[in-house]
């Protein structure tokens, strides 16, 4: 069954000026995870705003746990959590405050949402900072949170609105634990993100989007295969990389690109390690030590930029 | 039934952030006090009054009006600051009656007036003023003080809504509430005005509301202009009629604001 149905979605701004969606199609099966995938403005935020009831479509049609979006918000509420880009918690009031106020407001009563509180307290390791006002915590302490006050009911259907923007990494792996958590209790997550790493790590399905519409959906081996074979990478010293160049240019038959920086060659090849071992036996003949080489699968970085021509991050305008 | 809950859980939520940051009440009731003091002091010795108790009487209403209208602003900022923390989002994202959160806004930031009422009126009596018309006219006083500072609030959740940044809602209650507070009758005769902002003195609603409070307080209204308009000789009908008419336009507008402000 399908937790989440969006069907042509269209959403515009200023008039008709600027398209946020256009014509977005998604599904989600029950107890899966999709990450919806692509940069900042492509429309992630809004698609999400729109299935959590916050922003209605100009036009399309969507379900969530099979209640319509647009008829029955209220009922919809009922059934989802929703965990944004910001902390959507009240930094004066403590987290113990936050949690058993949001439990209220979900009609649990006083003594239940105390209960409540405590429980996603301990769970998400906050009962130490409970009595602190959030403006004290980390950031990762504060979308941990965030994320609890979104589990007070246990919704049928969790929405992430890229949980892990502004984290540091470790901020970031310990969500990323958290959510992995969740996800085994078998809800319905659709998350977003512009890490592609994320988006690997934690969904089943990926949906790619970019300028409102989604252009490619799989897993995320399926998207890498659609990039195709893999790609030789070699560093060396700045002496030697005009020579290493044309070295592996000439076993990829492809003009090899070089990263200045990393002093990295690389260039795509199809015949695995057959071409690595070319690679390095020619570097040998010219004398030349390599220091570091190596085959790698294509990143989702790759997949992105060869379906958009653009990469995830460099588009950084308005949302 | 469950609106009015879900309401009171977010007044709970106002008042338990004033608990949290006493700096807010500390500084709300500061500011009002030290006007008291400025204006007793500094405006008190050069304006005749003639009337027992001097300046300070007339003064003390004029003070009250004026605090409670900042409440426009206190609002304001207060729900734009929401806006931008995602506050309002997850507020809306809940299962619950979607104008608790303003309501509920509203009402903890008069619950809020109360106390800076309260702790004014105390300074006022500390310096000399002396309602002289027994409880029950003062308490009606404020209640109307109360009710003028509620209907404001409601401006100021249309203002907090519709601005893009919190320094911009400041700017904006700012340029509203304070020509409204000085364009009248609160601290100074408007005889001395230009004609057409004497016939804007009159009609202010600032202007009517001092004018209910003074004669609530037992004081003569020295400071209003024409004798015989409408305004000076029905000061609390007309003040009333403000706010019921603020009241009608702006809570429709302010929730119909809210549920749309996010598209």
């Amino acid at each position: 069954m399908k937790s989440i149905i969006a069907e042509e979605l269209v959403k515009t701004y200023d008039k008709g000026k600027v398209r946020a969606l256009d014509s977005l199609n998604l599904d989600v099966e029950e107890g899966t995870v999709l990450g919806i995938l692509g940069p900042n403005g492509a429309g992630k935020t809004t698609t999400v705003r729109i299935l959590a009831t916050l922003l209605r479509p100009d036009s399309g049609r969507a379900s969530v746990a099979g209640i319509d979006v647009l008829k029955n918000p209220e009922k919809v509420r009922e059934v989802i959590g929703l965990s944004g880009q910001y902390a959507a918690v009240d930094e004066i009031l403590t987290g113990y405050d936050n949690l058993v106020m949001f439990g209220e407001l979900y009609h649990l009563g006083k003594k239940n949402a105390v209960i409540r509180a405590n429980e996603l307290l301990e769970r998400f390791s906050l009962t130490e900072a409970a009595k602190r006002p959030i403006k004290t915590y980390s950031g990762g302490m504060r979308r941990r949170l965030d994320l609890a006050a979104s589990l007070i009911v246990k919704p049928k259907v969790l929405f992430l609105d890229e949980p892990t923007t502004g984290l540091d990494p470790r901020g970031r792996q310990e969500m990323w634990g958290v959510i992995e958590e969740l996800v085994k209790d078998g809800v319905t997550l659709l998350l977003t993100t512009q890490y592609l790493e994320e988006a690997d790590q934690l969904a089943d399905e990926i949906a790619v989007i970019d300028t409102g519409k989604v252009i490619a959906r799989g897993t995320s081996d399926a998207l890498k295969k659609q990039v195709g074979g893999e790609r030789l990478e070699v560093v060396v010293e700045s002496a030697h990389i005009a020579k290493t160049l044309e070295i592996v240019s000439s076993v990829s038959g492809v003009k090899a690109s070089l990263d200045e920086g990393l002093r990295q060659i690389s260039a795509p090849v199809s015949t695995g390690s057959v071409a690595l071992f070319e690679v390095l036996k020619s570097l040998d003949d010219a004398g030349i030590h390599a220091l570091d080489v190596g085959l790698k699968r294509p990143s989702l970085d790759d997949v992105f930029l060869s379906l958009t021509g653009h990469s995830a991050e460099a588009k950084e305008e308005s949302k | 039934m469950s609106a009015l809950r879900d309401t009171a859980i977010i007044t709970q939520r106002q008042l338990r952030l004033l608990t949290r940051v006493p700096e807010v009440l500390i500084f709300s009731t500061i500011q009002p006090v030290m006007f008291v003091l400025l204006f007793r002091y500094v405006f008190g010795g050069s304006i005749s009054t003639g009337q027992p108790g001097g300046y300070v009487q007339l003064l003390m209403p004029g003070i009250f009006v004026q605090t409670v209208a900042f409440t426009l602003a206190g609002t304001a900022s207060g729900l734009a600051e929401d806006m931008k923390k995602g506050l309002i989002d997850r507020f809306r994202s809940l299962p619950i009656s979607q104008s608790a959160l303003v309501v509920g806004r509203t009402l903890g930031d008069s619950l809020l007036n109360i106390v800076v009422l309260a702790v004014m009126g105390i300074a006022g009596y500390a310096v000399g003023w002396r309602p002289s018309t027994g409880l029950g006219n003062v308490a009606l006083g404020f209640l109307f003080l109360l009710l003028f500072g509620y209907a404001l609030s409601w401006v100021g959740v249309l203002v907090g809504l519709s601005a893009s940044d919190a320094r911009v809602v400041q700017n904006v209650s700012f340029i509203v509430t304070f020509p409204l507070t000085f364009l009248s009758n609160a601290f100074a005769p408007t005889t001395g005005m230009p004609r057409a902002l004497q016939y804007f003195a009159e009609w202010n609603p600032v202007s009517t509301m001092v004018a209910a409070c003074r004669q609530l307080f037992g004081v003569e209204n020295q400071f209003g202009a024409t004798a015989g308009s409408f305004p000076s000789e029905h000061p609390l009908t007309t003040s009333l009629i403000y706010m019921v008419i603020i009241m009608v336009i702006f809570i429709p507008l302010s929730l119909r604001r809210y549920r749309n402000s996010l598209n």
